[in-house]
């Protein structure tokens, strides 16, 4: 009996073609914006992480000064010596390595080409914490590391600008005031979350701090932390640590600071998922809005066949079979609509995709849900005038103009 | 028919009134209808408007249920059904054919024709058959995929009969068959129930306001003021009947 009823209400969506095309637009918009919203938010949440992974997962930021800037007023901080780096990586249990940064900003110089670009000093523990691949050359070898050579492995950016794209390894080029070796280029990373990564040279933090800084300061330290172990442990010891080494007494704030990335990530994580949710649940009121078209049209639908449902009564279709055929036609224009709604997101996602710079992705389960969603619609606001159709008398049915 | 003297009718009505409304607007449309059947008749009802032919009709088509009275069809007492049952009835032992012919628009003549046979369940292909063979009766084979807007008035009538006879019913119920018809297609209409009551022994209920059209009667049922006037057997079809 459902099959035949399945076969009366696809033959009566087929008769009406226009009128439910119409019928059904509310749900297609409402079920391809929800897909494509949260869709869209899922990937740029899985972008966000991606871009917060190439931190390094697992890695504290350890600056001087509190929060970001350098505090309010007061005596500035004293920056880090290669000693704080020694003792944090010899006496904290957890820590893989410490890497050193020194950073600051130079023009480089090639064959005419230059750009401004920004330094940063560092060591080999720099590609444990975060690790870099080369894209050609070599990293540089202990020896230079100690000899604070003027060698320097440069980001795809800096490639592109000074030498066009070309072959850098093997050159000499000019950075402020020192000319330098290009043993290496780093393989591209793209836009993070805090700017282009890709523009920037790498040296031996010895020579930076030789021939840049004029000091043997340190402005940060990349931390990285066994997975074995807690971030939070971790970053516990290294605050005692560097509270006992820099004098500060109890009852005193840090003069430092530590970032967990993963920490990072997760607000960041949250903060989109929350957006993701927002406009989704924004999405879905079109969804209702286009069920009470579907019921909306289906009232108009019995009014109008008024004389068919008698002729069907008549001919000797019982009350339910009646109930069912209008039930059925308006889950079957729901998941019709359903249907095209995912089809519709899929086009959508696919248009926006390189344009949010996001990752393609395809959620089964969002599509799965925006389709039931879909054919809990067509039973909730079908149910309605499918009993107001059953309930019809059929000689006043068949009475109707 | 020979040998149905002893034999019930197909179908008795005793003392049957049906009451509309109720208080001071209430109208007494039936006051007490006596009438049988027998099988494989060809009964036309007629009567003025208001003289209850048609509420009678409907009692009979099992669509509307007496006030009072008994109902009898083969011996089954009908007035006890509920709405279901009394569908289930209309679908497996009824026939109907409107005035206003009442096909479904947009509808293709045999989808119009496999209509009752959705309702009882037959498959696709026992449908098809059925319904060609219904059409093909009512010489409307070739015309099947026309839809109801595509045919003229007396082909639209021969479809809505092809659709009553399509569950080989026991009883066809016309209302008023050749209302909306010119006198030409109207005699070709009675010919067709004519044929299908003879050869098909349907029996064949048939309100008419026409007595040319009552004419094609065995039996010819006069109505008025809600209750049967005077019963007419026929011994000769297509003899004169007074209006």
């Amino acid at each position: 009996m459902f099959g035949t009823t399945l076969v009366l209400a696809l033959r009566s969506i087929r008769r009406h073609l226009l009128r439910s095309f119409l019928t059904i637009l509310g749900i297609v918009i409402g079920v391809g914006a929800v897909v494509t919203m949260v869709t869209l938010g899922k990937a740029t949440t899985a972008a966000v992480q991606q871009q917060i992974s190439a931190l390094g997962t697992n890695v504290l930021q350890v600056r001087p000064g509190q929060g970001f800037g350098r505090g309010g007023g007061g005596p500035r901080p004293p920056e880090f010596d290669q000693a704080d780096v020694e003792a944090i990586a010899n006496q904290v249990a957890g820590v893989t390595a410490v890497a050193p940064q020194a950073s600051t900003t130079a023009t480089a110089i090639y064959e005419g080409a230059n750009w401004s670009t920004s330094i940063n000093g560092t060591t080999s523990a720099f590609l444990t914490v975060q690790p870099w691949p080369l894209s050609a050359g070599r990293y540089w070898t202990a020896a230079e590391q100690e000899a604070g050579k003027a060698v320097c492995l440069i980001g795809n950016t800096v490639r592109q600008n000074l030498y066009r794209g070309g072959d850098a390894v093997g050159t000499r080029m000019r950075l402020g005031n020192i000319s330098c070796d290009v043993i290496g280029t780093l393989s591209k990373r793209g836009q993070g979350g805090f700017g282009d990564q890709d523009d920037v040279v790498v040296m031996p933090i010895k020579a930076v701090q030789r021939r840049f800084t004029g000091s043997r300061d340190i402005r940060l330290m990349l931390v990285g932390v066994d997975s074995a172990y807690s971030t939070d442990t971790v970053q516990a010891q290294i605050a005692d640590l560097l509270r006992q080494r820099r004098r500060i007494t109890d009852g005193k704030d840090d003069d430092f600071n530590i970032f967990d990335t993963a920490q990072i990530r997760d607000t960041l994580t949250g903060t989109t998922t929350l957006l993701t949710r927002i406009v989704a649940a924004v999405a879905g009121i079109s969804l209702v809005v286009g069920g009470i078209g579907i019921m909306n049209i289906m009232l108009v639908s019995v009014t109008e066949r008024t004389r068919e449902i008698g002729i069907r009564l008549a001919i000797g279709a019982v009350a339910r079979e009646v109930l069912l055929q209008f039930l059925v036609e308006a889950v079957a224009l729901s998941c019709l609509g359903g249907i095209i709604g995912l089809i519709l997101a899929q086009g959508v996602i696919l248009a926006l995709v390189p344009l949010m710079q996001v990752p393609w992705t395809f959620d089964p389960q969002i599509n799965l849900i925006a389709f039931a969603i879909s054919a809990v619609i067509g039973v909730v606001f079908g149910y309605f005038p499918a009993r107001r159709a059953a309930a019809l008398n059929p000689i006043d049915a068949l009475r109707h103009e | 028919m020979t040998g149905t003297l002893m034999a019930d009718p197909l179908i008795r009505l005793r003392d049957v009134t049906k009451v509309y409304g109720s208080g001071a607007t209430q109208f007494q449309a039936l006051k007490g209808v006596d009438l049988d059947i027998k099988a494989g008749d060809f009964v036309a009802v007629m009567g003025p408007s208001g003289s209850g032919k048609s509420t009678t009709m409907n009692i009979l088509g099992c669509l509307d249920v007496p006030s009072a009275g008994e109902f009898l069809f083969r011996g089954h007492h009908i007035e006890r059904l509920d709405r279901d049952q009394r569908a289930l009835l209309r679908r497996r032992y009824l026939g109907f054919v409107f005035q206003g012919f009442n096909l479904l628009s947009r509808t293709s003549a045999l989808e119009n024709v496999e209509l009752p046979l959705l309702y009882r369940g037959d498959d696709k292909r026992a449908r098809r058959e059925a319904a060609m063979g219904a059409l093909e009766k009512v010489g409307l084979d070739r015309w099947w995929d026309h839809t109801p807007a595509e045919l003229s008035g007396g082909q639209q009538q021969r479809v809505a009969i092809a659709r009553a006879i399509v569950t080989s019913p026991d009883v066809l119920l016309a209302d008023e068959p050749t209302g909306n018809l010119d006198s030409e297609r109207s005699v070709e209409i009675m010919e067709l129930l004519t044929d299908l009551n003879r050869t098909n022994g349907i029996t064949v209920l048939m309100v008419t306001h026409e007595p040319d059209m009552a004419a094609f009667a065995r039996t010819v049922v006069h109505f008025k003021d809600g209750l049967v006037e005077r019963i007419e057997a026929r011994h000769r079809q297509g003899q004169a009947v007074e209006a």
